[in-house]
This record gives structure tokens, sequence and C-alpha cells, in this order.
């Protein structure tokens, strides 16, 4: 349909939800960010040649991985049409809890990690029993959700600070086998939603997000399919928060403020609709890195610093819009 | 009468008065002259500003379609900086100011409108993608340094008292809910918003112009935050970055504790300026019982989801 008459002719809305879009859009979502992020990375090397070097690359993945597990969790959230406006508030509450674990009990590690993961999975647990089995709106009930996280990781410690022993963060900052850390964190999230992609879960969590009548009526447990997409969610937000204890070697209740949105902008970059249903995991991981390209191209083409804001609002506006549009134009 | 009061706990709009009444009690019992008429003067100037955001943002909600705007509060900031530097206490300055900062606002939401409409994007990413251009632009004319303040004339209009004790903000706040209570009511475009709130293809099919519709309510609410951003200049005088930060999901929470569905189609502003008295109240209860800050925020949130708690949850599915 030719885009004028889309406005003179009020078009009744195709049925979004029991659709036929092409395999395209299905299958591969996420083409259009990868084409986005090559010419990024593109962009980013005549800019700064060194990019590709190790060290650059590795500080550069160090800097964009907090982000990119979050939005890993936030994808499957809204695969299931849901949403996750807690996510920033999971991470903060994360991060704190384990740093002050760490601090409080003279370098245990181990106890900190543990409890921070901890901590993420029941914090989407209680995100998913709103949504889920109270059939709360998961807009009103995550905003609430994290309010109240926000306010817990500021109990648990006030003001940013708290240390964490030497071994952690240089660790995290390493190699182990001549590639970095973080490399290896980011290899393993993307094997743990491999093999969630390969569960009978995921089949699920697509049909409840694409049609949830639908779903529920062909047996599919409905409540349960969208409490383990915020569990899911709360452990990589719970993952975000661990690698910024590793990031910046210490704790602050509002570190994650600005993840939630941020977090919502890359699954949307990555192609996944936020009517559920239609996207990946990987989409949202390119989505993420092409946001921190977009500051990195920014910083390097030497832009007076006032205009950073705004040139980077318009790139990430043009490129959110313009991913829509194609999306649908190569779906309907 | 059981049947009865079930019927009235099933409205919105009287859940929300009773829980405001509630709030007062127990805001009066814990702390004595909480319910004073000072204090509810206060309050009830803190809601008027919240509740004019929120008014746009509800006729966003009703249009339908996943409406929703996040860029209210961002708006709200640029609105009050550019409104206090086109004014420089002068009241000269004030119509042409005024006028400007409307203009401004109302095609930043007709912007958005065009890309919900024309584009299709879907408005959560519509206006999540004009949230970071507004704070962008709001950089670049602030370059980070907060400067204009309000000219004497606004001050006096915002916060003078007019009758009863009660600042003219209220009466402004008032006004526009009435104005838009008759625009949803009364007005074709009024019911056009619910029309294709309610049913999108049956609108289109019985001659609604549904993309013109749906991008004026955006427009509006651009309008709207427009309006709360000279408001909220003559309130505080100056401005400060981020002023309107705080308005941008409190005004959605605000539209649906008023019994706006976030499926578009049903509810109303009456609801919504109720929602935004309570949401007001809550926060200031809280303040005033000296709980430190990681205490308001948890019982906030509590709150909230308590109160969700008697409406605004989806249907059971059903086989």
């Amino acid at each position: 349909m030719p885009a004028p008459d889309a406005i003179s002719t009020p078009s009744p809305e195709p049925p979004r939800r029991s659709p036929q879009p092409g395999l395209s859009r299905y299958r591969r979502p996420y083409l259009l960010a990868a084409a986005v992020l090559i010419v990024l990375a593109a962009t980013n090397v005549a800019l700064e040649p060194n990019f590709l070097t190790f060290g650059v690359a590795a500080s550069n993945l160090s800097a964009f991985l907090p982000l990119t597990l979050a939005a890993i969790g936030q994808t499957y959230v809204v695969l299931a049409s849901d949403i996750d406006l807690s996510n920033g508030a999971i991470v903060s509450l994360v991060n704190v809890t384990a740093v002050t674990i760490i601090d409080g009990m003279h370098g245990s590690i181990g106890l900190g990690l543990a409890a921070g993961l901890g901590v993420g999975l029941a914090a989407g647990a209680v995100n998913g029993m709103f949504v889920a089995y109270l059939r709360y709106q998961a807009i009103v009930t995550t905003f609430a959700t994290g309010v109240a996280f926000s306010g817990l990781a500021l109990w648990v410690l006030p003001q940013a600070g708290g240390q964490v022993p030497a071994s952690f963060y240089t660790s995290y900052a390493g190699s182990y086998l001549f590639v970095p850390t973080v490399a290896w964190i980011l290899i393993a999230a993307s094997a743990f939603a491999a093999l969630i992609a390969r569960l009978r879960f995921y089949h699920s969590l697509r049909a409840v997000g694409g049609n949830m009548q639908a779903a529920f009526q062909t047996g599919v447990a409905v409540a349960r399919v969208r409490l383990a997409a915020y569990v899911i969610s709360g452990f990589f937000a719970a993952l975000s928060g661990l690698a910024l204890v590793g990031e910046t070697a210490s704790g602050d209740p509002l570190i994650g403020g600005g993840f939630t949105l941020s977090s919502i902008t890359a699954v949307v970059l990555g192609g996944t609709a936020l009517s559920g249903g239609v996207g990946s995991v990987l989409g949202s991981v390119l989505g993420a890195f092409i946001l921190g390209l977009i500051s990195n191209v920014i910083f390097f083409a030497q832009a007076p610093f006032a205009w950073q804001g705004l040139i980077q609002g318009a790139i990430i506006l043009l490129a959110l819009s313009g991913g829509v549009v194609i999306a649908r134009r190569s779906g309907d | 009468m059981l049947a009865r009061a079930k019927v009235l706990l099933a409205r919105p709009l009287v859940v929300a008065s009773i829980a405001i009444l509630a709030l007062l009690a127990v805001g009066e019992v814990l702390s004595p002259g909480f319910a004073s008429p000072r204090q509810i003067v206060t309050q009830l100037v803190i809601a008027a500003l919240l509740g004019v955001v929120a008014a746009g943002q509800n006729l966003v909600i009703l249009g339908g379609r996943e409406g929703i705007d996040l860029s209210v509060g961002s708006i709200v900031s640029l609105s009050a900086f550019l409104a206090g530097n086109l004014m420089q206490q002068n009241d000269a300055n004030m119509p042409l100011a005024v006028v400007a900062v409307l203009a401004c606002s109302f095609l930043i939401g007709l912007a958005s409108g065009i890309g919900v409409t024309m584009l299709r994007i879907p408005p959560l990413v519509m206006t999540l993608g004009m949230l970071g251009v507004v704070n962008g632009a709001l950089v670049l004319l602030t370059r980070g340094v907060p400067s204009g303040r309000a000219a004497p004339l606004l001050s006096q209009i915002v916060s003078r008292p007019v009758l009863f004790d009660l600042p003219g903000i209220v009466f402004i706040w008032i006004a526009i809910g009435g104005a838009l209570a008759l625009l949803l009511r009364r007005t074709t475009f009024g019911i056009n918003i619910y029309a294709i709130g309610a049913n999108e293809a049956a609108a289109a099919l019985a001659g609604v112009p549904v993309p013109r519709t749906r991008a004026l309510t955006f427009a509006l609410s651009g309008l709207f935050s427009g309006v709360t951003g000279i408001l909220l200049l003559g309130y505080t005088g100056n401005v400060f970055v981020g002023a309107g930060d705080q308005y941008m999901l409190p005004s959605i929470i605000a539209v649906v504790i008023g019994g706006t569905s976030l499926a578009g189609g049903n509810g109303g502003y009456t609801g919504t300026m109720a929602g935004a008295v309570f949401l007001v109240e809550l926060q200031s209860i809280l303040t005033t019982l000296n709980i430190p800050a990681f205490g308001r925020q948890i019982v906030f949130g509590v709150t909230l989801l308590a109160l969700m708690l008697f409406y605004g949850r989806q249907r059971r599915l059903k086989s």
C-alpha cells in the first residue's frame, strides 16, 4: 500500500496479531539491525582506526555489556507482549546487594554473586506473579514495582560506594584463554539464549505474544509462560547489575536508572515488535551495540559537545522509526 | 445494599475518591494538620501540574492502538526553559512567549502524531525516540546550565489566591477539566477519539477520520505539556534542568488510576483528575511522615499495586 493512501483512506487496521507477515520478518527480524551495526562499525573504524585492536574492542565490549544483558532480558518479556519498566531498578538493586555483601563479608565473592542472582530472580518473579497470575497491566505494575525496587536499592546502599576485592574487577577486565572475560560472559549469555530458543517454552512464549487467547485455547499454560519470561528478564537484569560491579568496582543505587528505556530502545532497534510474538534475542544484542556505537561515533566525530545529545536522539529516532517502517514493508 | 456497593466499587472514580479521602484521614491521624486547608491547597497546586500533563496523556491513551506518550516530561522541561528565556522577568514579553511555547509544544506533539499515523510507528517507540530528541535539544539550548525566569505576571496568575484561598493554577486546571469534559462528550472530535479507541476498524468504516483524529490527540498532548511547562515556570519562578522528567510515568499512572483503560476507548478526564490528586497526596503523606527516601518509594510502589487490585486488571482468559 502506498504511503499517502494510508492517510487519506481510513483503512481498517489489519489484524496485527494473527497475520501472515513475510517469512523474512519472522525468521530474521535482526537483519536490518545487523546492517545498521555494520555501517556504524565501519564509520567507527574510519574515525578511530584502532577500533578493531584487541584492547579497544575489549573495552568497548565491556562498556556495552551491562545494557546488552539487560536488553536480552527485556526481549523475553516483550516477546510475550508484556513490558518490564522495572528492569533498570532491578539492575541497581542487584548491583548494590552484591557489593554490600561482598564488601561486608570481607570479600565473599561467591556469596555476593549468588545473592545478586537470587534478588534478580525474585524481583522478576514478583513482576510475573502480578502480571501473569493477578492479571495486572504490565506497564503499571512494573512501574510500581520498579519504584519499590529502587527504594530497596536505596535501603541496601543509600549512597554510591562500597568496594569489591581487586581480584574481582581485574578478572572482569582481564582475559581467559586469550579471550576477554566480558566476551566469555556474552558468549555464555548467548549460549543460554540459544538453549532457551530450543525449548518448547520459547515456542509457547511467541505464541502467547502473538495471540494470547489462541495460545490459551490451544492449551499453552499462558500464565506460567509469562511468569517465566519475567523471571528470565530478572535473571539477565541481575547479570547486568553484576557486570556493573565488575565495571565500576563499587555499588550505586541509581546506576540502572537509564537502563529501562535504553533496554526497550535496544529491543525495538533489534527488530522485536512491542506487540509481541516477533523478534529475537540476537536482535536485541545488536540493538544494544548500535546504541553504544552511536555514542562512540558521535564522540569520535568530534561533534560539538552541546550538539551530541540532539544528534544522538535524532539518529536513534531515525533508526527506531526506520526499522519499524522497513520491517513492515518487507513483512506485509 | 451489598450488591449496590459492589457496583459502586467497580467505578474507578468512586474508588479513587474513597482512596483520596482515606489518605486525608490517615494523614490527619498520623500527622495532625495534614488535612488542613492550607495543606490541601498546596497539594492541589502540585496535583494541577501533574493533572494538566495527564490531560494530554489521557487523550492519547483514549485513542487506543496502544496509545501512550513518553515524551510529555521532556516537553514540559523544554517549554519551561523556553518560556523562561523568552519572558526574562518581563511582563511585556509574556504573551509572545506563551504563544511561541504553545505552538512549539503543539508541533512536537504533532510530529509524534504524524509518525504514529502516517508511518504507523508504535506510539511507545515514537514518543521514546521523541523524548531523546527533545532532551538532546534541551541540552543544546541550555548547555547544561539552567536559565530563564518567569514574568512577574505569570507568577501572580499561577500562585496568587483568587477565591477561597485557591490560587489561579487550580482554577486553570478546573477550567481545563471542564473544557475536556465538553470536548470529549459534546464535540465530534471527542466522540471520534472514543470511537477509534474502542474499535478502529468500525470507526473507519463509519467515516471517522482515524489518522487525523489520532495525530491530533498527540498534538494536544504536546500542547498540554507545554501548558504545564509554563505553569511550572510560574510556580517555581525559575527553571531547573530536567524539571519535567518527574511527570513522564506518573502522568500515565494518574490516567490509569482514574479509570481510563490502557486499551483505549474507555474512561474520561474526571477520573484522571482524581488520580492526579491521589498520587500527589500519597507522595505528600509519605514526605510528611518523615520516612526516609527508600521507605517512601517502597510504600508508594506497594500502595499503587494494592490500589490496582480493585480495577485495571486484564480479563481472565476463557476457553
